[in-house]
C-alpha cells in the first residue's frame, strides 16, 4: 500500500513537467511583450530593454524553462506581471474561496444525488423514479450560466431571499446560491448513477443470498447493496471533486465569487504568464492528489482491488 | 399425498408464471410432492423445467411482479407459506428453510468478510451477543471442513476458491439449524471431485442435524446415490414422482426413460451407444398442445397432442403423467 503511494506520488513529477513544458510554450508563442504590458505605452525602448533583462525574459526559451523549473522545485511561481506580487500569494488568496464553494457543491450533489437515487432503484418505475428521472434530465439540459442567472433573478433579486452574487462576509448565506449552481449537473449524474448502479447490484446472486437468509429489506438494501452500488459513484464524485477544486470559471464568474477559476481566466484575458502556469500547476496537482485518494478509498469500498500485485485471485 | 404426520412440507398444484412481454411463461405448472422428516427428495429436469423457481417459490423468493403464484398451497408445518406477508416470511428464511445456491462463486457479496456473513445469517434469526455469534461461526465454520478458520474468518469471497465458498454458503444455510435445506444444484459450478465432497458434507450434516434436503439437481448419478425419492419435471409440470428406486427400474413417463438412456453406464457389456432424447424443451412461453412432451416422445400417439395427460398414481407413491403409462405397467407396451 505505502509502495503504491509513493508509486503514485513520483508520477506526478512527469506530469509537472510535461504541464509547464506544454504551457510554458504557448505563453511563449504568444506574440505579446510582458515588458510591453507593464510599462503600457509610451516605455522608451531603453526602458523595455531594461526591463526585459531584469525579468530575464531577453533569454532563450530553455534558459527561461530552466529558471522556472528550478524555481518551482523550491516552491516559488514566480511572480504576477499584472499585479507585481508573488503569484503563491495571489493563488493562496484566491484558492481557499474555490475550496469552499467546491465542497459545498459536492455536499449537495452526493446528499441529494445519493438519496434520488436509492429512492428512485428502489422504488423503480413509481412516482418518485419519474420524478427523479425528468427532474434529473431537465438539470443535465440547462446550461450552467442559466440556471445560475435564473437562481439570481428569482431568488436574489426578486424574492430577495439570498444575496445574489459575491462572498460578503462569507456566512453560509452566500454559498447557496453559487454551491447549487455548480452542484446541478452532477448532483443529476450521480442521482442517475446511483440508480442504475443500485439496479445492477440488485439482480445479482448475492442479493438473492442475502434474502434467503432472511434479512430484512432495509438491511439488504442499506448493507448489501449500497456499499456495491456506491463505488462507481465514489469514483465520480472524486473526480468531480478534483475538478471542482480547479475553479468553475463560469460559476464564478456569473456570481463574483473571488475563486481561483475566475483569476486565471482574468489572467489569461491579460496574457499573465506566470499566473496562468502557476494556477495550472496548483490545479492539476489537486486533481492528482485526489484521485490518489479516491483510488486508497476505493480500496477499502471494494476488497477485490489489490495494489502493487497481490494475492488476487479470480 | 401427504399421508401421515411424518410430512414436513406438502405442496400442492403450485404454479408460478412470469408474465413478461413476449407472453406468460409458465415456469412452474402444477407442481406439486411432499417432503417427510429426514428425508432426502431429489428433483431432477434439463435447464429451465422449473426446479430453481419451485425452490424460490417456497422461500417467497420470486420478484412480484413480473412473477405471480397463481396457484397451489405450500403447507410447512401447518401453516401456509403463500399467505405469509414477506415480514413474516423473513423469519423461516435462513431460519427454518434454508437455501445453497448454484454458484458459489457470485452467491457471495464480494465486499464482506466471509465472517461478517455468517455471523449476519446467525444474528438475523438469534438473539445472541456479537461474541456468542463469532464463536458460533467458528464453529460452523469447522463443521464444514474449512482449514484455518480464525483466518478464513476475516477473508473475502475472492480469496476462497469454488469448493471452499459452496462451504462457506453452507456454514451459512446451517447457520440456524433449519428444517429443509434445499440446494439448488451446489455444485454444479465445481470440480467432479469437489462435487462429491460436497454432497457427502450435506449429507452428513443432514444426518447430524436430522433436517430434509431438497436436491435439485440434473445429474442422475447425484439422485441415485443421494436422493430417497426423486420429483421428475419436464417443462414446469412434474412428470414422475417414486421412490428413487422406481425411478430408475420402473420408470413409467418416457421422459423419465429418456433420461436415463442418455446417460452412461459402466457396468453395461456390450458398447452401446448412449440414446439422447430427440428434439429441445419447448419454449415455456410457447407450450406445445397437449402432452409437452409429445413432440419428442417416441411413444407418443396423435391422442397425446390434444390435452395434457393427469396426475395418476399408478402404485402406491407413484405418481406419473403420461396417457400410456398404465400399458408399461401392464406390460403391452415395452420400455425398450
Amino acid at each position: 500500500m505505502l509502495y503504491y503511494i509513493i508509486k503514485r506520488i513520483l508520477q506526478i513529477i512527469p506530469v509537472i513537467i510535461g504541464i509547464t513544458l506544454i504551457l510554458f510554450i504557448l505563453m511563449y508563442v504568444i506574440p505579446e511583450d510582458p515588458a510591453r504590458l507593464i510599462l503600457q505605452k509610451g516605455a522608451t525602448p531603453q526602458a523595455l530593454a531594461n526591463l526585459r533583462e531584469k525579468m530575464g525574459i531577453d533569454k532563450p526559451i530553455y534558459v527561461q524553462y530552466w529558471r522556472y523549473v528550478t524555481s518551482l522545485a523550491k516552491g516559488d511561481l514566480g511572480i504576477s506581471y499584472r499585479y507585481r506580487r508573488s503569484v503563491n500569494e495571489i493563488l493562496a488568496e484566491h484558492y481557499p474561496n474555490s475550496i469552499k464553494l467546491a465542497f459545498a457543491a459536492i455536499i449537495i450533489e452526493t446528499i441529494i444525488g445519493i438519496i434520488a437515487g436509492i429512492i428512485s432503484a428502489v422504488k423503480k418505475y413509481s412516482f418518485l423514479d419519474i420524478l427523479v428521472t425528468i427532474s434529473t434530465t431537465i438539470l443535465v439540459c440547462i446550461p450552467v450560466y442559466w440556471l445560475g442567472m435564473l437562481l439570481q433573478i428569482g431568488l436574489g433579486l426578486k424574492l430577495g431571499w439570498l444575496p445574489m452574487s459575491g462572498m460578503g462576509d462569507g456566512s453560509i448565506k452566500y454559498y447557496i446560491l453559487p454551491a447549487i449552481t455548480l452542484a446541478s449537473v452532477s448532483t443529476a449524474f450521480v442521482a442517475r448513477m446511483t440508480r442504475s448502479s443500485m439496479l445492477d447490484v440488485l439482480s445479482n446472486d448475492y442479493i438473492r443470498t442475502a434474502y434467503a437468509k432472511g434479512l430484512s429489506n432495509n438491511r439488504v438494501i442499506f448493507k448489501h447493496s449500497l456499499k456495491n452500488a456506491l463505488i462507481p459513484v465514489i469514483t465520480y464524485i472524486g473526480i468531480d471533486l478534483g475538478t471542482l477544486m480547479g475553479g468553475a470559471i463560469l460559476t464564478e464568474t456569473i456570481f463574483a465569487w473571488p475563486g481561483v477559476g475566475r483569476t486565471i481566466y482574468l489572467a489569461i484575458l491579460q496574457r499573465d504568464a506566470p499566473v496562468v502556469i502557476g494556477g495550472t500547476i496548483i490545479l492539476v496537482l489537486i486533481f492528482v492528489v485526489i484521485n490518489l485518494i479516491v483510488d486508497i478509498l476505493y480500496a477499502t469500498l471494494d476488497p477485490r482491488i489489490r495494489f502493487g500485485g497481490g494475492e488476487a485471485n479470480y | 399425498m401427504a399421508d401421515n404426520n411424518n410430512t414436513l412440507l406438502d405442496i400442492k398444484d403450485l404454479r408460478t408464471y412470469f408474465y413478461t412481454d413476449a407472453g406468460v411463461v409458465k415456469a412452474v405448472d402444477g407442481v406439486s410432492f411432499d417432503l417427510k422428516k429426514g428425508e432426502t427428495l431429489g428433483i431432477v429436469g434439463e435447464t429451465g423445467s422449473g426446479k430453481s423457481i419451485t425452490a424460490l417459490t417456497i422461500l417467497g423468493l420470486i420478484a412480484i411482479p413480473p412473477g405471480k403464484i397463481v396457484s397451489g398451497y405450500i403447507d410447512f408445518d401447518g401453516q401456509d407459506l403463500l399467505k405469509l406477508k414477506q415480514k413474516q416470511l423473513q423469519k423461516y428464511r435462513g431460519n427454518r428453510i434454508s437455501m445453497i445456491f448454484q454458484d458459489p462463486m457470485t452467491s457471495l457479496n464480494p465486499v464482506f468478510t466471509i465472517g461478517n456473513q455468517l455471523m449476519e445469517a446467525i444474528l438475523a434469526h438469534q438473539k445472541i451477543t456479537k461474541k456468542q455469534a463469532y464463536d458460533k461461526a467458528l464453529e460452523l465454520l469447522d463443521m464444514v471442513g474449512m482449514p484455518d478458520i480464525r483466518k478464513r474468518m476475516k477473508s473475502y469471497p475472492h480469496e476462497f476458491s469454488g469448493g471452499m465458498r459452496q462451504r462457506a454458503m453452507i456454514a451459512m444455510a446451517i447457520a440456524n439449524s433449519p428444517s429443509i435445506l434445499i440446494a439448488d444444484e451446489p455444485t454444479t459450478a465445481l470440480d467432479v471431485t469437489i462435487q462429491a465432497q460436497i454432497l457427502e458434507l450435506v449429507e452428513e450434516l443432514k444426518n447430524k442435524t436430522d433436517s430434509s434436503v431438497i436436491l435439485i439437481t440434473h445429474d442422475l448419478g447425484v439422485i441415485a446415490k443421494y436422493a430417497e425419492r426423486v420429483l421428475v419435471m419436464y417443462a414446469g409440470k412434474p412428470v414422475e414422482f417414486a421412490n428413487v428406486n422406481d425411478i430408475f427400474y420402473k420408470p413409467y413417463h418416457p421422459y423419465t426413460m429418456g433420461l436415463i438412456g442418455s446417460v452412461s453406464k459402466l457396468n453395461e457389456e456390450k458398447k452401446e451407444r448412449l440414446k439422447p432424447i430427440k428434439g429441445t424443451p419447448p419454449s415455456l412461453i410457447d407450450l406445445p398442445e397437449g402432452c409437452t412432451f409429445a413432440p419428442r416422445c417416441r411413444f407418443a400417439l396423435d391422442s397425446c397432442r390434444l390435452s395434457y395427460p393427469p396426475n395418476i398414481e399408478i402404485e402406491h407413491g407413484h405418481f406419473v403423467s403420461c396417457f400410456r403409462s398404465k400399458e408399461f405397467y401392464s406390460g403391452s407396451l415395452s420400455r425398450l
